[in-house]
């Protein structure tokens, strides 16, 4: 791995079969999955003592190229400003651990792999799979690479999810969880988002019941659709205006689909070109029944329901920080608050800060220097009591 | 790091593994005192940027908020004792705050600088501007102490606010505990006063 200023350089993703027929991973289901393998990236070095690991907790669509490249230097990893030596996850101290997710389309086992015991892939024949399943793997990685609890686990949105779900499971194993614009319940605003995603892949005509790998044509259309509804949540409306305003598309531009008649109703405004770009590249990387079950997977989170919960948190040892943006409408500050009510009126050492940024949910990708710095300080204080 | 004089007062009043809200908590100085060495837990509410960091750098829990806006998602008797230290005088509002330390916690702790000092009297009786002191260092345009009163002020709120006063240390002029005529007419020779408050 080389080093540039500040960055993480040259990195390659790596790949580790953790549960196999002899030792099948049990679901909270109660279901039983064989084989499971894992893509991961790691960044840094691990400590001697093994008490340097920050595991990164990816959202819906992220994979395991956190940070770094592959080759390309012009595509850096998903979180590259936020990892990397000097960075608010600094490298020269922490060993960073990111998985691509249970039931991912990145790498790990989800339901375009094949089922041995079919030898056809699983579609819609993959188990259900849920936040405490993903947290049941990704303990298992760090298992395999000799790890016996991490420092921290930090993620965004879907990613923090993962973070409360680990930290108030296993109550003394976590010392930092760091959320960032996540939730512990969605709303039903939320959950209506979703099922106009679930309802445009499953409606379009090629999705033929999950079963389209190896066809001709899958269910393009309405991933499509899902990415680009889902997008628009994802930015405020203000960022939106920033951004595109009311600016046309060039009318010189050859056509978006060349070989359908220019109509009146084709891309016109420069917002309706950037989502049809958003949906169509979405299409090469991201796979349709993932997006099915993971979507499903958040619309149940709901981890301060479970009445045992209440028994863990009088447990719990580990230190929370909560960020939020105040221009967010996917999870708003609202979300984080609620986490932090249910964990300080337990007595749990839970910290939070509304960031004001324009950019909406995906704030959390971005260099905004406040809430980095945040980040930093509390990635630098894990750091020195692990110390002392 | 030792505390300054008067958050150590204001520490000795607390119990103890009292759970703890510190309104205006700064740098969490306190808090950092009161989890770390007197096994109380809780939480801290900073306007500041640097407050905020400053307890985040310590470990301290907080929140960035505006106590102004209240407490509202804070649950009635949720703590045993809320902290305002050096605070209640830049509150927009701090019979809100007083009414807030009722609701949620069966005691309260302020501390506060008494703007009855003597030498603060004799200032404007002989200069006719608006006194500054050690404490209150800024002219009276841009302070944030925007709410300055007496100890004989403060004490009338408390009681309209349905607190009862359980013990009053009266401070010098070097946040230490005063003696002496500060004892006997603290309204004119106090500096400051750390305020015990129960709800009876």
């Amino acid at each position: 791995m080389t080093t540039e200023s500040g960055a993480i350089g040259l990195v390659e993703t790596q790949r580790a079969v953790l549960f196999d027929e002899a030792s099948p991973l049990v679901l909270s289901s109660g279901r039983e999955l064989s084989p499971v393998e894992v893509a991961y990236e790691t960044y840094g070095t691990l400590s001697p003592e093994r008490d340097n690991v920050v595991v990164i907790c990816h959202a819906l669509t992220g994979d395991a190229n956190a940070a770094g490249h592959h080759g390309d230097t012009d595509r850096r990893g998903w979180w590259d400003n936020i990892i990397g030596p000097g960075r608010p996850v600094d490298t020269d101290r922490f060993f960073v651990v990111c998985p691509n997710l249970l039931g991912g389309c990145q790498g790990t086992t989800g339901p375009s792999s094949i089922d041995p015991r079919t030898g056809k892939a699983y579609g819609l024949r993959f188990p259900a799979i849920t936040v405490r399943d993903l947290v049941t793997v990704h303990r298992k990685l760090l298992a395999h690479l000799g790890v016996e609890r991490p420092l921290a686990v930090l993620g965004g949105s879907l990613g923090g999810m993962q973070a409360l779900q680990w930290a108030l499971d296993f109550p003394s194993e976590v010392q930092g969880a760091a959320l960032v614009c996540s939730t512990a319940r969605l709303t039903a605003q939320n959950i209506a988002f979703s099922a106009v995603a679930r309802e445009a892949i499953m409606r379009d005509p090629d999705f033929n019941g999950g079963d389209f790998y190896g066809e001709e044509k899958g269910p393009a259309l309405g991933l499509a659709l899902a990415r680009m509804t889902a997008h628009i949540t994802y930015l405020s409306e203000e960022a939106m205006r920033q951004k595109f305003g009311r600016r046309r598309q060039d009318p010189a531009a050859p056509a978006a689909n060349p070989d359908e008649p220019e109509s009146d109703f084709d891309v016109d405004f420069e917002v309706e070109s950037y989502l049809r770009h958003q949906g169509s590249t979405f299409l090469d990387r991201f796979d349709a029944n993932t997006y099915l079950y993971f979507s499903r997977m958040m619309d149940r989170f709901d981890p301060f329901s479970e009445p045992e919960v209440f028994g863990h948190l009088k447990d719990l040892k580990t230190k929370f920080l909560l960020v939020s943006f105040d221009s967010d409408w996917r999870f708003d500050s609202n979300h984080s608050r609620d986490i932090q009510r249910q964990l300080a009126r337990a007595g749990i050492p839970v910290s939070f800060r509304e960031i004001e940024s324009p950019w909406g949910h995906d704030s959390f990708l971005l260099e905004i220097p406040d809430y980095h710095r945040t980040v930093a300080t509390f990635f630098d204080n894990l750091w020195r009591e692990r110390q002392s | 790091m030792s505390l300054r004089p008067d958050l150590q007062l204001v520490a000795d009043l607390v119990p103890d593994g009292s759970s703890v809200l510190d309104l205006g908590c700064g740098d969490g100085a306190l808090l950092d005192e009161l989890i770390r060495n007197r096994s109380c837990t809780g939480w801290g509410v900073e306007l500041s940027d640097d407050g905020f960091y400053g307890c985040l750098a310590r470990g301290v829990p907080v929140v960035q908020g505006d106590i102004d806006r209240g407490l509202e998602d804070v649950e009635v008797d949720e703590v045993d004792i809320v902290i305002i230290s050096e605070t209640i005088q830049a509150l927009r509002r701090p019979e809100l705050a007083l009414m807030e330390i009722r609701r949620v916690a069966q005691r309260g702790v302020v501390s506060l600088p008494n703007f009855g000092h003597w030498r603060l009297r004799l200032e404007l009786a002989l200069r006719g501007r608006m006194p500054s002191s050690k404490e209150l260092p800024n002219p009276w345009h841009s302070t944030p102490n925007i709410h300055l009163c007496t100890l004989s002020d403060f004490e009338a709120l408390a009681g309209a606010c349905g607190l009862r006063i359980v013990k009053r240390i009266e401070l010098d002029e070097r946040h230490g505990v005063a003696s002496g005529l500060a004892k006997l007419r603290p309204n004119l020779f106090a500096a400051g006063a750390v305020y015990l408050l129960e709800r009876p």
